[in-house]
């Protein structure tokens, strides 16, 4: 959790708004960094997260959990994160066929149809359950991320009828919230991620988009962070608010400035 | 030791092993999986492969990838778990040289081999690695494993008692255990060292040519029966942990070459919209699955300017770790620029990962060149060598004057400039001219110059008007 960027989305841990869906997306950058972010901030919050990583292995998000703040494997073991390991997991269904449906069944198929064990695998996850125990504050999906899922052959609107499907349920039935990083291919010409990702910009609550710079790499000044406010839920508040700050990626913490700010150029 | 039981379950997770390791506090390399962080690896308990090294940012642990020049690039090494992608450059004249480099750097380090290719047999391959070289003088660090020698403990020297503690010195390395090796290409790697080397061969002709009984799955049968290759040896040869018995942990170097080319069956270089078009991105991420969960690293080249589909490009390089892109100048316009003389082709460093981090080791020199001279591939920044040729032209020392073009010679027309001005001039569109100023300062009595350049203002203590 960064409090620079919960300052500029003007969130805490503790007041967290529910009911979301926050979409990442990043743009000849890697923004990464986003999915760190949310995931140690909605674990803070004392959310009950799941956790579908499908690019990086679970050490590798502990270990910057751990740089965060947030113990992940302390998470898992209490019972406030679930997580689905795409690369181990999709290993094990790849070489050893499994009878019970697996969520990365469509790793085997020709045509891989659609999505259902994974959403099954989400919900069975988020389901609240009513023991005596300390409930925890709303259910937390966090996606890492939807463009791995186009190039493992699944196609954009399948993508989409699972986001559609968790949203329901995650965020209008249990008051939860979804948060999903895609990629942008710009100018490379991907239908597919285009199709994906303006379907999921229409969508969402909040965009955050990180882009890199466009006149290049720089050393002080990583990239740009692009925020999106729409769907404001009172008819009052201006809609569709934007703000654009610049930020540097240090070992624990982003900083982030205004544009042409940074601290290495004033 | 209690940690040896739990995983002699033989369950796959290095999640539980991790665990388990833990708390036994326990840092011996063998224990914990292979992205383990080596925070605390200061202890001396620490058991280490050879051939690798732990990363200085966050302990990954890293192998060498045969270039030394390369290794600094990419922050140290290649991390161990991780897919080194090379984008071969157009002609396919350099990037086998990487990929022999890779090979190389694994025999020399004692590493296990797997060489993948569609086109030529992978003992033919073995045949043509470079020789390592054993000349000190291209030795850059101490040797610090020769030091650590024991001594035979024969005659006691009475005279020259202080020569007896000095170590031995080896006949010939043969296996090195030091981290990044130089090699000859112009010489072939000795026979014997492919004899003691560990390596598994994959020709896809004679793979290919069995009765194949494979599901559909979208996967090409070559990308499917190299996976099943891949994974049958890192099970059977114990490199996922899978099988605690073994004492000595290796490494398995994996070699795919012109992975994408036809040759592996897949139409993706052939036409824009095929059949099979999520093959090659489903193998590399199944690839990364079982990489991540064992003790390899691998080197794949990949003719991209092939594909013709870009946004295929572009998802193979978000599937891959490292991606480094060669181009050469052969039959390109830039063979005729004069800043490209001396050099054969840039090389991109195109992505770097993060990898138990939030930052990455990055240079900041983004021009590179490289250069393939009769023995060595090397790297270098290709502003050094324009530099190197102004200054011949424009010695330091002396101060110049830049006339714009269609200025006139009157007071006030001719700007004061020092060789870095003289240097941006040249770049600049206008056409100036530079006249040399004034005589180079007096030398001081160390040699040193202690201004760059300048007029002879305060040198007698009184202002001099410049003179003409």
């Amino acid at each position: 959790m960064f409090p620079e960027l919960n300052n500029l989305l003007n969130t805490t841990p503790e007041g967290a708004e529910q009911g979301k869906l926050t979409l990442l997306c990043d743009a000849k950058t890697d923004g990464s960094f986003l999915v760190h972010h949310f995931l140690s901030f909605y674990l803070k919050a004392n959310c009950k997260v799941c956790f579908v990583a499908l690019v990086q292995s679970f050490s590798h998000y502990n270990m910057v959990g751990q740089k965060l703040g947030v113990s992940l494997t302390t998470a898992r073991e209490r019972g406030q994160l679930v997580v689905l390991e795409g690369l181990k997991s999709a290993v094990d269904i790849f070489f050893r066929p499994q009878e019970e449906p697996h969520p990365l069944q469509f790793l085997r198929e020709a045509n891989a149809g659609d999505l259902q064990p994974l959403y099954a695998f989400v919900r069975d996850a988020l389901e609240p359950v009513d023991c005596g125990e300390a409930a925890w504050r709303c259910p937390v999906l966090l996606v890492d991320d939807l463009s791995v899922l186009l190039s493992l052959g699944v196609g954009p609107v399948a993508v989409l009828d699972f986001v559609h499907y968790c949203r329901a349920t995650v965020c209008r039935e249990w008051k939860g919230n979804v948060v999903a990083l895609v990629h942008d291919s710009g100018d490379a010409e991907d239908e597919e991620s285009d199709v994906l990702l303006n379907g999921l910009s229409h969508q969402s609550h909040l965009i955050l988009r990180a882009e890199g710079l466009a006149t290049g790499f720089c050393k002080d000044v990583h990239g740009q962070l692009r925020i999106l406010w729409r769907r404001p839920l009172q008819p009052t508040t201006p809609r569709d608010r934007s703000l654009t700050y610049q930020y540097k990626i240090q070992d624990k913490s982003v900083s982030f400035f205004a544009k042409g700010m940074s601290p290495a150029v004033l | 030791m209690a940690a040896a039981g739990t995983c002699g379950t033989g369950t796959r997770s290095t999640g539980s092993m991790v665990a388990a390791a833990s708390t036994n506090n326990v840092t011996s390399f063998q224990r914990r999986g292979p992205r383990a962080s080596g925070a605390d690896s200061g202890c001396s308990r620490l058991v280490s492969i050879a051939g690798t090294r732990p990363s200085v940012r966050n302990g990954q642990l890293l192998v060498s990838t045969g270039l030394p020049a390369l290794d600094q690039l990419l922050g140290g090494g290649l991390a161990v778990g991780t897919v080194l992608l090379i984008e071969e450059d157009k002609y396919n004249i350099y990037s086998p040289l990487l990929f022999k480099y890779f090979l190389a750097e694994g025999i020399v380090s004692g590493h296990a081999l797997l060489v993948a290719s569609a086109k030529e047999d992978p003992a033919d391959i073995l045949q043509k690695l470079p020789a390592p070289l054993i000349d000190d003088s291209y030795k850059k660090e101490c040797d610090e494993d020769v030091c650590s020698h024991k001594m035979e403990p024969d005659i006691k020297m009475k005279i020259a008692w202080r020569y007896q503690l000095l170590p031995k010195m080896e006949a010939g390395p043969v296996s090195s255990s030091r981290f990044g090796h130089y090699y000859d290409i112009s010489k072939r790697i000795p026979q014997e060292l492919i004899e003691t080397s560990k390596w598994h061969g994959f020709f896809l002709p004679e793979k290919i040519s069995s009765a194949f009984n494979v599901e559909s799955c979208s996967l090409t049968p070559g990308y499917m029966k190299l996976l099943q290759f891949i994974q049958n040896i890192i099970y059977k040869e114990g490199f996922d942990g899978s099988n605690p018995q073994k004492k000595q942990k290796n490494i398995l170097r994996i070699g795919i070459q012109n992975l994408g080319s036809p040759l592996w069956g897949d139409d993706i270089c052939c036409t824009e919209n095929c059949d099979t078009s999520h093959s090659l991105t489903k193998f590399l991420y199944i690839l990364r699955g079982l990489l991540r969960t064992s003790l390899s690293a691998c080197i794949i080249t990949m003719p991209t300017h092939l594909i013709q589909n870009k946004a295929v490009i572009a998802r193979v390089t978000n599937l891959s770790d490292t991606v480094v892109g060669l181009e050469s100048f052969i039959g390109s316009e830039k063979e005729t620029n004069p800043l490209y003389k001396d050099y054969h082709g840039l090389i991109h460093i195109r992505q770097i990962p993060r990898l138990n981090n939030l930052i990455y080791d990055i240079s900041d020199v983004k021009d590179l060149a490289f250069k393939l001279k009769k023995k060595l591939f090397t790297i270098e920044w290709v502003q050094d060598n324009y530099l190197r040729q102004e200054r011949n032209i424009y010695p330091p020392g002396f101060s110049y004057l830049l006339k714009q073009k269609d200025s006139a010679w009157g007071e006030g027309s001719l700007q004061h400039s020092t060789f870095l001005m003289s240097f941006l001039a040249k770049a600049t569109a206008f056409a100036s001219r530079l006249v040399r100023h004034c005589e180079p300062l007096k030398q001081t009595g160390s040699g040193r110059i202690h201004q760059a350049a300048g007029p002879r203002l305060w040198h007698d203590g009184r202002r001099q008007e410049a003179q003409f």
